[in-house]
C-alpha cells in the first residue's frame, strides 16, 4: 500500500493535496454548530448528484412521458420512491443549509479581506443552485413546474426592447412546451452541475488558500508557535472530519424524516398542484414558487408602482435582482475593524436581525396570495431588507466595536 | 445546541403560514392503508362505480392484487372489465374526445387526486351531491360547485333534495339532549339501497383506496422510516463517543 501510494505521488502529489487540504489544514478550534453547514452543502450536493443520476435513469423528458415517468419511478422502479424523494427533499434541504451557511458568513463577518472571493464564489454558487433548483423544479411536468416555469421566464419580458424576444428565446417557443423541458433537462443534468461542482472546488480551494474565518472572527495565523502551526488551529483532518460527522448524523436524522414520513412536507417541498400533469389551458388558481425563491417573489410583487415610463413589473424585476446582486458587493460595504457579530456594536447586531427576520418574514408573504394589507407589510420589508446592505458603510464605521481577543474564546 | 435548534425553526419558520385550508368546510378523515379490508372494498366500488370514466393510468392491476392481498385469478375475473393483463395500467377505454363532448371536458385521471385535492376533500365531495334542477344533470356538489360529474352512486346513497351537511360538526344539544346535524342529508328525493351510516362507510373505503393507489408505497416508507432512524440514532452515538475520543486532546 504503502508503495502504490508512493508510486502515484510520484507522478501526481496526491500526498502534498491530502496534507494540505485535510491533515495539514489548520482550522481554529473554536468552530460551533453555525460551522456545520458547509459540509453538510457539500453532503447533499453528493445526495443529489447520485439520486439525480439514477433518476435519469428512468425518467422521460418529453412533454408526452415526463409525468407519467416519474410516477413510473415512484411505482415500478425498485426503490425509485427512496430515489425521487432523496432528491425532492434534498433540493429543499440544500437551500436550507446553504442559507444557514449564508447566514453565518454574515454573522461572523466571513465575506471581509481577505476573504473576498470566498464569499463571491458562494454567491455564484447560491446563483447556479438557484437555476438548478428552477430548472429541476420544471422535469416533473405537473401544473405547478409548468406555470412556474411560465411566471419566471415571463419575467424576462418585461426587460424593455429585448424583453419578450430573450423568453422566447429562453423557451425555445411562444409558451412553455417540450422544447423547453427538453432544453432544461440538459441544463439540469448536464451544464449547471459542471458550473456547480467547478465552483465548489474553487470556494474550497480559495478558503484553503487565506484560512477559515471563526465565530471570533480574528486571525489565527498571527499567532504561531515554533513550528509555524498556529496555537488556535488543529488539524481538519481527524478533529474536524469526525466533529462533522455528529453533523450529519443530525442532519440525516431530520432528513429522513421528512424522506420517511413527510416527504410533501405538507406541501411545502411537493406542492399539491403538482400532482397534475401540465395543462396550457388550465392555470392554477395560486402560482407560488417553491419556498426557497419565495422571499424574493414577495420582492417582485412588492413593486406596484410605474416608473419612468417602465411598467412595475420592469422594476420588480429589478429589485428581485438586485437583492441578489448587492449580497455580491457585501465585501465591500462593511467598513468595521472587526468581523464577527460578537465584538461590532449594537447597530450592527440589531441591523442584522431586522434583515434576517425581513428576510423570513418574506419568504412567508411570497407563498400567500397577496393582499393589500400584504403588500404592504412586504413593501416596507423590502425596503428593510436593502437597507441593512446600503446603510452598511455608515452603520459599521460609526458604531463603537468591542476589543478583539488575542486569541480564540472557544 | 440551542443555537442549531433556533436555526432549524428559523428554516422551517415559513411552513407555519401554512396551514390555512379551503373555501368550503370538509369532513376530516384519516386514511389507514393496513387496513386491506377497507382497501378491498374500495377497489371494488371504484372498479364498479368509478373506473368506467375515470382511469387511474399511472398504477398497474398487479401491483394492487398484490398490496391489497386479493388472489391474481380472482382480481382477472372480478375487477377488470377491459380484458387488459394484470401486469398493465389501469387504463380505461372511454374516448377522452367523445368525453369532452359529453361532460365538457374527459373525465380525469385519478391516480393522485387525493394527494393533488386531499383525502378530506375526496370524501367530502363523494358525499357532497344533492338534487339541483337547475343544472344540466339535474345534481351539483357542495364541495365542487357546478360539477360536471353525474351523481353515480345514486343508487346506493340515494339523491338528498337539499344541500347536504357537509363539513358540519355533530353536536349534542346539552340541555334538550337533542342531536344536531347528526344525518349529512335531512330530505331525501329518492331512497337509496345503503342507509347514510353504510354510504359513508362506502365512501370512506373508497377515498382510502384512492388514497392508498396516490401513495402506494406509504406503509412501507413510514415502516422502513423507523429502523433508519433508529440506525441514524445509534451511529451518532458512535460518531459521538469518536468525536469526544479525539476531542480530547484539543484545550
Amino acid at each position: 500500500m504503502q508503495k502504490l501510494i508512493q508510486w502515484v505521488d510520484d507522478r501526481l502529489p496526491i500526498v502534498d493535496a491530502w496534507n494540505k487540504h485535510l491533515a495539514k489544514y489548520y482550522a481554529p478550534k473554536n468552530f460551533n454548530v453555525w460551522y456545520f453547514f458547509g459540509s453538510l452543502a457539500m453532503l447533499v450536493l453528493v445526495n443529489q448528484l447520485v439520486t439525480g443520476i439514477w433518476l435519469t435513469m428512468s425518467y422521460n423528458p418529453s412533454a408526452e412521458g415526463a409525468f407519467a415517468s416519474v410516477e413510473y419511478i415512484m411505482r415500478d422502479v425498485e426503490w425509485g420512491w427512496l430515489l425521487r424523494y432523496l432528491h425532492s427533499t434534498g433540493a429543499s434541504a440544500f437551500f436550507v443549509v446553504v442559507y444557514l451557511h449564508m447566514f453565518r458568513g454574515l454573522m461572523y463577518g466571513s465575506y471581509q479581506k481577505p476573504r473576498e472571493l470566498i464569499w463571491i464564489f458562494g454567491m455564484l454558487i447560491y446563483l447556479v443552485l438557484m437555476a438548478e433548483a428552477f430548472m429541476g423544479y420544471l422535469l416533473p411536468w405537473g401544473q405547478m413546474s409548468y406555470w412556474g416555469a411560465q411566471v419566471i421566464v415571463n419575467l424576462f419580458g418585461a426587460i424593455p426592447v429585448i424583453g419578450e424576444d430573450l423568453s422566447l428565446w429562453i423557451r425555445g417557443d411562444y409558451l412553455i412546451s417540450g422544447i423547453t423541458l427538453n432544453r432544461f433537462f440538459a441544463l439540469h443534468v448536464v451544464a449547471l452541475p459542471i458550473v456547480l461542482l467547478g465552483l465548489v472546488v474553487l470556494h474550497i480551494l480559495a478558503l484553503h488558500e487565506v484560512g477559515s474565518n471563526n465565530p471570533d472572527g480574528i486571525d489565527i495565523k498571527k499567532n504561531k508557535d515554533e513550528n509555524g502551526i498556529p496555537k488556535d488551529g488543529i488539524p481538519f483532518h481527524p478533529y474536524y472530519t469526525v466533529h462533522d460527522l455528529l453533523g450529519v448524523a443530525v442532519f440525516f436524522f431530520i432528513f429522513f424524516i421528512v424522506v420517511f414520513f413527510f416527504p410533501e412536507m405538507g406541501g411545502l417541498f411537493l406542492e399539491k398542484p403538482n400532482f397534475e400533469p401540465a395543462n396550457a389551458l388550465k392555470t392554477p388558481a395560486h402560482i407560488a414558487p417553491v419556498w426557497y425563491f419565495t422571499p424574493f417573489y414577495a420582492m417582485l410583487r412588492a413593486v406596484t408602482v410605474d416608473l419612468f415610463g417602465l411598467p412595475a413589473k420592469f422594476w420588480g424585476v429589478v429589485v428581485m435582482g438586485g437583492a441578489i446582486a448587492i449580497l455580491f458587493v457585501l465585501p465591500w460595504l462593511d467598513r468595521s475593524p472587526v468581523r464577527s457579530i460578537r465584538y461590532k456594536g449594537w447597530l450592527s447586531k440589531i441591523a442584522l436581525v431586522i434583515f434576517a427576520v425581513s428576510f423570513v418574514i418574506l419568504g412567508y408573504l411570497g407563498l400567500v396570495p397577496a393582499t393589500e394589507g400584504r403588500t404592504t407589510v412586504a413593501q416596507i420589508l423590502t425596503v428593510l431588507y436593502f437597507l441593512y446592505f446600503i446603510l452598511m458603510p455608515f452603520y459599521t464605521r460609526m458604531e463603537k466595536t468591542k476589543p478583539v481577543p488575542e486569541r480564540v474564546t472557544g | 445546541m440551542r443555537k442549531l435548534i433556533f436555526g432549524l425553526v428559523f428554516a422551517v419558520l415559513p411552513a407555519l403560514g401554512l396551514a390555512a385550508g379551503g373555501a368550503v368546510p370538509l369532513d376530516h378523515i384519516e386514511t389507514d392503508h393496513t387496513n386491506k379490508e377497507s382497501l378491498q372494498r374500495g377497489v371494488a366500488l371504484f372498479t364498479n362505480y368509478c373506473m368506467g370514466c375515470h382511469s387511474m393510468e399511472y398504477a398497474r392491476y398487479k401491483r394492487v392484487a398484490e398490496d391489497l392481498e386479493i388472489p391474481v385469478e380472482l382480481y382477472e375475473e372480478n375487477l377488470i372489465f377491459t380484458g387488459a393483463k394484470i401486469g398493465e395500467l389501469m387504463k380505461n377505454s372511454m374516448s377522452k374526445d367523445m368525453a369532452a363532448g359529453w361532460f365538457g371536458a374527459p373525465p380525469p385521471d385519478l391516480t393522485l387526486e387525493t394527494r393533488l385535492r386531499g383525502e378530506s376533500w375526496v370524501y367530502s365531495y363523494l358525499r357532497g351531491f344533492y338534487k339541483d334542477e337547475t343544472r344540466p344533470l339535474g345534481v351539483n356538489n357542495i364541495v365542487f360547485p357546478n360539477v360536471g360529474m353525474p351523481h353515480v352512486l345514486v343508487d346506493l346513497q340515494g339523491l338528498c333534495a337539499v344541500e347536504p351537511k357537509v363539513g358540519v360538526e355533530a353536536s349534542v344539544e346539552p340541555l334538550s339532549g337533542n342531536i344536531n346535524n347528526g344525518d349529512l342529508c335531512p330530505q331525501y328525493a329518492s331512497e337509496g339501497s345503503m342507509s347514510e351510516a353504510e354510504f359513508s362507510q362506502a365512501m370512506y373505503d373508497l377515498t382510502n383506496f384512492m388514497s392508498y393507489m396516490a401513495d402506494p408505497v406509504r406503509v412501507e416508507r413510514e415502516r422502513l422510516g423507523i429502523f433508519v432512524l433508529i440506525f441514524v440514532a445509534i451511529f451518532f452515538i458512535f460518531a459521538y463517543l469518536l468525536n469526544r475520543e479525539y476531542w480530547k486532546d484539543v484545550h
